[in-house]
C-alpha cells in the first residue's frame, strides 16, 4: 500500500487459500454427484474434495489465529468479526427455519393421500416414537448444562483464571461429546427408519443437521481449548472463544426448539419405544 | 446526496506513490487468482457476469429463433449441439426445457447478481463510504470463486443425463416432482450443487457487505448520510442473508429425496410438492428484489448526478427500500396462486403484494421529482436511467395486475408473466446495469467511452427489448402458455416480431462491445470527476482508476452537512 496506512483496518496480502477452499468444495460436490449415481470416482473423489476443503479451512483459520497474535486484530477488526459471526448465525437460523417449516407442514397438515400417513401425525407407518422424557430429556439437560459450563469458562477467562477456563472447556466439550454419543445411540435404537415417509424424513434431517452443528461446535470449542493450552486469549481479547461460545448457545437453542416441537409436541400421546 | 466533495476533507494527494509494501504490485497470478482487493474482485465479477451473460443470452437467442415460426425448426439441431446422437421427439423437447432452465439460472445467479452486487457493489460500496476495502477481503475472494464454481457445476450438468435427455430441464425453480423422479440422471444434482456453491458465496458476500457498511463508514458518515446505492446494497445483503439459507434447506431436501430415500416432496410417503414451492418462493421472492434493489441505488445516484440536485426525499427513498425488503418476505405465495391455495390465503397474498406498490411508487415519483426543476444533462448514464424508469414502471404495473389472485388464475404460466418479469429484470435490472456501466466505466478503467456509441447502444437496445417483450403481453392475454417450443398459428405474428426484436437487441450489444474496445484503444483519459458538479459521492474524489488502495487516510465527512 502506498506509503503509510493511517487507519486500523486490516488490509490483507493476496492469498491462494480462498481459491483452494473453493476447489475443495467443488471437488466435494462433484464427487458427491459421482457417488450418488455410482459413477467412476464416486468412491474417492468426495473424500479428496473433503480433505482439500478441511485442509484449506484449517490453514485459513490458522492464519487468522496467527494474525490475531501478530496484533492485526485492532478493536475495529474485532468488531468486524463480531458482526460477521452474528450474521453467520442469523443465516444458520434461517437454514433451520427451512427444516422446521417442512416439519410443521407435515405435522399440522398430515397427508390424507396415502395410507403411509393416513391423515395423522405421527404417520400411520410410524409404530412408535422416541420417549421425549427419557434420553432426549437427558440430552436437553446435557446441552443446558454445557451452556453453563461454557459461561463458566468465559467468566474465568475474563477474570484471568486460566486453569478454570480449561476446566470449563473440558466440561463443555465432554458434555458435547456425550450429547453426540447419546444421539447416536438414539438413532441406532430408534423405532423408525430414515426416510420412507415424512416422519423419518423431517425427524432425521432436522435432528441430523442439528447433530452436525453440535459436532462442528464441539470441534470449535476443542480448538479454543488447544489455544488456551498454547497461551492464546487474554482477558481483553478472546473473540475466537466468544465466537465458539455464541455458536454453542445457538446450537443449544435450536435443540430446545427441536425438543419441544419435534420430540414432545410432535409425538404427544403416541406409543413410545 | 449523502456526501459531497465539498465535505470531503481527507488527503487524496498521498495515493499511489509508495512502493515499499509487498502487495503494492502483485504479479498477474497473485493479483487475479489470490485477490484480496475489492476493486480487482469487482472487476472479476463484472467480467464473469459478461461472460455468463453471453452464454445465457445465447440460450435465449436459440429459443427466440425456434419460436419465430410455429412448428419445430431448429430444436433437433440444438439437441445435437448438446450431444444427443439421434434425438427422438422427447429428447428434442427436453432440450427446450434445458434451454429455459439454463437461461433462467444463468441470468439470475451468474449474470445479474454477480454484476450488480459482486461487481458494482464490490467496486463502489467501500469507496462510497470512505473505506479502504471490504471488511473481510479473503472472504470476498472466496465469494467470487464459489460463484465461478457454481457456474462450472451448472455447465457440467449440460453434458450428463437429466430427464429424457442430457441436461437439467426443470426450470430455474427446480420444482418437484419434475426435479425428483422426473429427472433421475445426475444433471439435476449438478444443478442443485451449483445453487449450493453460488448460494454459499452469496451468503458470505452478504455478511461481508453488511459488516463493511455498518462498521467501516468514514468518520462523520452516519447511516442517514450514506449514498442510496450503499443503502440499496445493505438492504439487498440482508435479503440474501435471510432468504438463501431457506433455499439451501429446500434444495438439500430435493437432494435427499432424489438420492437418499426421504419423501419431503413425494406424496407416496406423505410429502408435499407444494411445500417445495413455499420454500423456494420464500427465497425466490426476496431474490427478485435482490436483483432490482441495487439497480434502484444505481439509478438514484445517476438521476441525482445529472439533475445536479440531491435526490428528492432521501430518507423516504432509503426507507422505501427497507420497506420493500421487509414486505418482500411476506408475499411469496403470489407465485403459487394456481396451486390450489385457499381463497383467504390468496386474498392475503394479493393484498400484501399490492402493498409493495406503495414504496415502489415512492421511488418512481421521487426520481421524477429529483429531475423536476433540476439542471438536466442527458449524458448516456442519464438516458439509460430514464429508460429504466419507464421500463421498470411498465413491469411494475403488470406486476400489480398479476398480484390479483383472481386474474392470475387466467394469466398464470402465460407469456403475460414472461413479459412482466422480463420488463422488471431484463429491461429493469439490466438497463440499470448498463446505466451503472456507463456511469462508472471510466472511473473503473480510466478511459472514457464514446458517448455517441453509448447513446446508440441505448436507442437500439430500447427498441429491441420492447419489440421482444411488449408483444408478449398480447400473446399472454390471448392465452399462449410459457415454456413450449411450439404454438398454434394464431400466435405467429407477435412471436415473429419478438424474434426480430431479439436480433435488434443483439445488434445493440455489438455496439456496446465496440464501445468498450474503443474506450480501451482510443478513449480519452478520464479525469477524477468527469461528470462534473452533480457527481458528489466519494468515488469522484479519487483518480480514475482509483489507486490500488484508496483512503489510506480516511476521509472525514462534515458532521453538520445535510445529506
Amino acid at each position: 500500500m502506498a506509503g503509510t496506512k493511517n487507519h486500523d483496518y486490516h488490509i490483507l496480502p493476496p492469498d491462494i487459500i480462498p481459491l483452494a477452499t473453493t476447489l475443495g468444495a467443488l471437488m466435494f460436490t462433484t464427487g458427491m454427484v459421482l457417488f450418488m449415481h455410482d459413477m467412476p470416482g464416486g468412491a474417492f473423489v468426495p473424500w479428496l474434495g473433503l480433505a482439500l476443503l478441511i485442509a484449506a479451512m484449517w490453514t485459513w483459520f490458522g492464519k487468522i489465529v496467527h494474525e490475531a497474535r501478530a496484533g492485526d486484530h485492532t478493536p475495529v477488526v474485532q468488531l468486524h468479526q463480531r458482526y460477521g459471526m452474528i450474521l453467520f448465525i442469523a443465516s444458520e437460523v434461517m437454514f433451520f427455519v427451512g427444516w422446521f417449516w417442512a416439519f410443521f407442514d407435515f405435522s399440522l397438515f398430515p397427508s390424507t393421500l396415502t395410507d403411509v400417513v393416513g391423515g395423522q401425525w405421527p404417520p400411520k407407518a410410524i409404530e412408535a416414537v422416541m420417549d421425549p422424557f427419557a434420553l432426549p430429556l437427558l440430552n436437553t439437560l446435557i446441552l443446558l448444562c454445557s451452556g453453563t459450563t461454557v459461561t463458566w469458562a468465559h467468566h474465568s477467562l475474563i477474570h484471568g483464571d486460566r486453569e478454570a477456563v480449561k476446566k470449563g472447556l473440558w466440561a463443555t466439550i465432554g458434555l458435547g461429546v456425550l450429547f453426540s454419543l447419546i444421539q447416536g445411540y438414539e438413532y441406532w435404537h430408534a423405532p423408525f427408519e430414515f426416510g420412507k415417509n415424512t416422519y423419518g424424513s423431517a425427524f432425521y434431517m432436522a435432528t441430523g443437521f442439528h447433530g452436525f452443528h453440535v459436532i462442528v461446535g464441539t470441534i470449535f470449542l476443542a480448538v479454543c481449548l488447544a489455544r488456551t493450552y498454547k497461551g492464546d486469549f487474554t482477558p481483553r481479547q478472546h473473540f475466537g472463544f466468544e465466537a465458539a461460545a455464541w455458536y454453542w448457545h445457538f446450537v443449544d437453542v435450536v435443540w430446545l426448539f427441536l425438543f419441544v416441537a419435534v420430540y414432545i409436541w410432535g409425538g404427544w400421546g403416541y406409543p413410545t419405544h | 446526496m449523502a456526501t459531497t466533495a465539498d465535505q470531503f476533507q481527507g488527503h487524496v494527494s498521498d495515493h499511489g506513490h509508495g512502493h515499499d509494501h509487498l502487495h503494492e504490485h502483485p504479479g498477474f497470478f497473485a493479483r487475479w487468482f489470490m485477490s484480496t482487493n475489492h476493486k480487482d474482485i469487482g472487476t472479476m465479477y463484472l467480467i464473469f457476469a459478461i461472460f455468463a451473460g453471453i452464454i445465457g443470452g445465447a440460450f435465449s437467442g436459440m429459443m427466440r429463433v425456434e419460436l419465430a415460426e410455429p412448428g419445430i425448426q431448429y430444436l433437433d439441431m440444438f439437441a445435437k449441439w448438446f450431444g444427443a446422437e439421434n434425438p427422438d421427439f422427447t429428447t428434442t423437447l427436453h432440450t427446450w426445457n434445458v434451454l429455459i432452465t439454463a437461461h433462467g439460472l444463468i441470468m439470475v445467479f451468474f449474470m445479474v447478481m454477480p454484476a450488480i452486487i459482486g461487481g458494482f457493489g464490490n467496486w463502489f460500496v467501500p469507496i462510497m463510504i470512505g473505506a479502504p476495502d471490504m471488511a473481510f477481503p479473503r472472504m470476498n475472494n472466496i465469494s467470487f470463486w464459489l460463484t465461478v464454481a457454481g457456474f462450472v457445476s451448472l455447465m457440467c450438468s449440460a453434458f450428463v443425463p437429466g430427464g429424457t435427455g442430457l441436461g437439467a430441464g426443470t426450470g430455474w425453480t427446480v420444482y418437484a416432482p419434475l426435479s425428483t423422479y422426473g429427472s433421475p440422471g445426475p444433471a439435476v444434482d449438478f444443478g442443485i450443487f451449483a445453487l449450493h456453491l453460488a448460494g454459499a458465496g452469496s451468503i458470505m458476500g452478504a455478511i461481508n457487505f453488511i459488516t463493511t457498511i455498518f462498521n467501516m463508514r468514514a468518520p462523520g458518515m452516519t447511516l442517514h448520510k450514506m449514498p442510496l446505492f450503499v443503502w440499496s446494497v445493505l438492504v439487498t445483503a440482508f435479503l440474501l442473508l435471510l432468504s438463501l439459507p431457506v433455499l439451501a434447506a429446500a434444495i438439500t431436501m430435493l437432494l435427499t429425496d432424489r438420492n437418499f430415500g426421504t419423501t419431503f416432496f413425494d406424496p407416496a410417503g406423505g410429502g408435499d410438492p407444494v411445500l417445495y414451492q413455499h420454500l423456494f418462493w420464500f427465497f425466490g421472492h426476496p431474490e427478485v428484489y435482490i436483483m432490482i434493489l441495487p439497480g434502484f441505488g444505481i439509478i438514484s445516484q445517476i438521476i441525482s448526478t445529472f439533475s445536479k440536485k440531491p435526490v428528492f426525499g432521501y430518507l423516504g427513498m432509503a426507507y422505501a427500500m427497507v420497506a420493500i425488503g421487509v414486505v418482500g418476505f411476506i408475499v411469496w405465495a403470489h407465485h403459487m396462486y394456481a396451486t390450489g391455495l385457499s381463497v383467504n390465503t390468496k386474498m392475503y397474498f394479493t393484498a400484501a403484494t399490492m402493498v409493495i406498490a406503495v414504496p415502489t411508487g415512492v421511488k418512481i415519483f421521487s426520481w421524477i421529482a429529483t429531475m423536476w426543476g433540476g439542471s438536466l444533462e442527458f449524458k448516456s448514464p442519464m438516458v439509460w436511467a430514464i429508460g429504466f424508469i419507464f421500463l421498470f414502471t411498465v413491469g411494475g404495473v403488470t406486476g400489480v395486475v398479476l398480484a390479483n389472485g383472481g386474474i392470475d388464475d387466467n394469466l398464470h404460466d402465460t407469456y403475460y408473466v414472461v413479459a412482466h418479469f422480463h420488463y422488471v429484470l431484463s429491461l429493469g435490472a439490466v438497463t440499470a446495469l448498463f446505466a451503472g456501466f456507463y456511469y462508472w466505466f471510466p472511473k473503473m478503467s480510466g478511459k472514457m467511452h464514446s458517448e455517441f456509441l453509448a447513446l446508440l447502444h441505448f436507442a437500439i437496445f430500447f427498441v429491441g427489448v420492447n419489440m421482444i417483450f411488449f408483444p408478449m403481453h398480447f400473446l399472454g392475454m390471448q392465452g399462449m402458455p410459457r415454456r413450449y417450443p411450439d404454438y398454434p398459428e394464431a400466435f405467429t405474428y407477435w412471436n415473429h416480431i419478438a424474434t426480430i426484436g431479439y436480433m435488434v437487441m443483439a445488434a445493440s450489444l455489438v455496439v456496446w462491445f465496440v464501445n468498450i474496445a474503443y474506450a480501451f484503444l482510443a478513449g480519452r483519459k478520464a479525469g477524477d470527476n468527469y461528470w462534473g458538479e452533480g457527481a458528489t459521492t466519494l468515488e469522484w474524489t479519487l483518480t480514475s482508476p482509483p489507486p490500488f488502495h484508496q483512503f489510506e487516510t480516511l476521509p472525514v465527512i462534515d458532521e453538520a452537512a445535510h445529506h
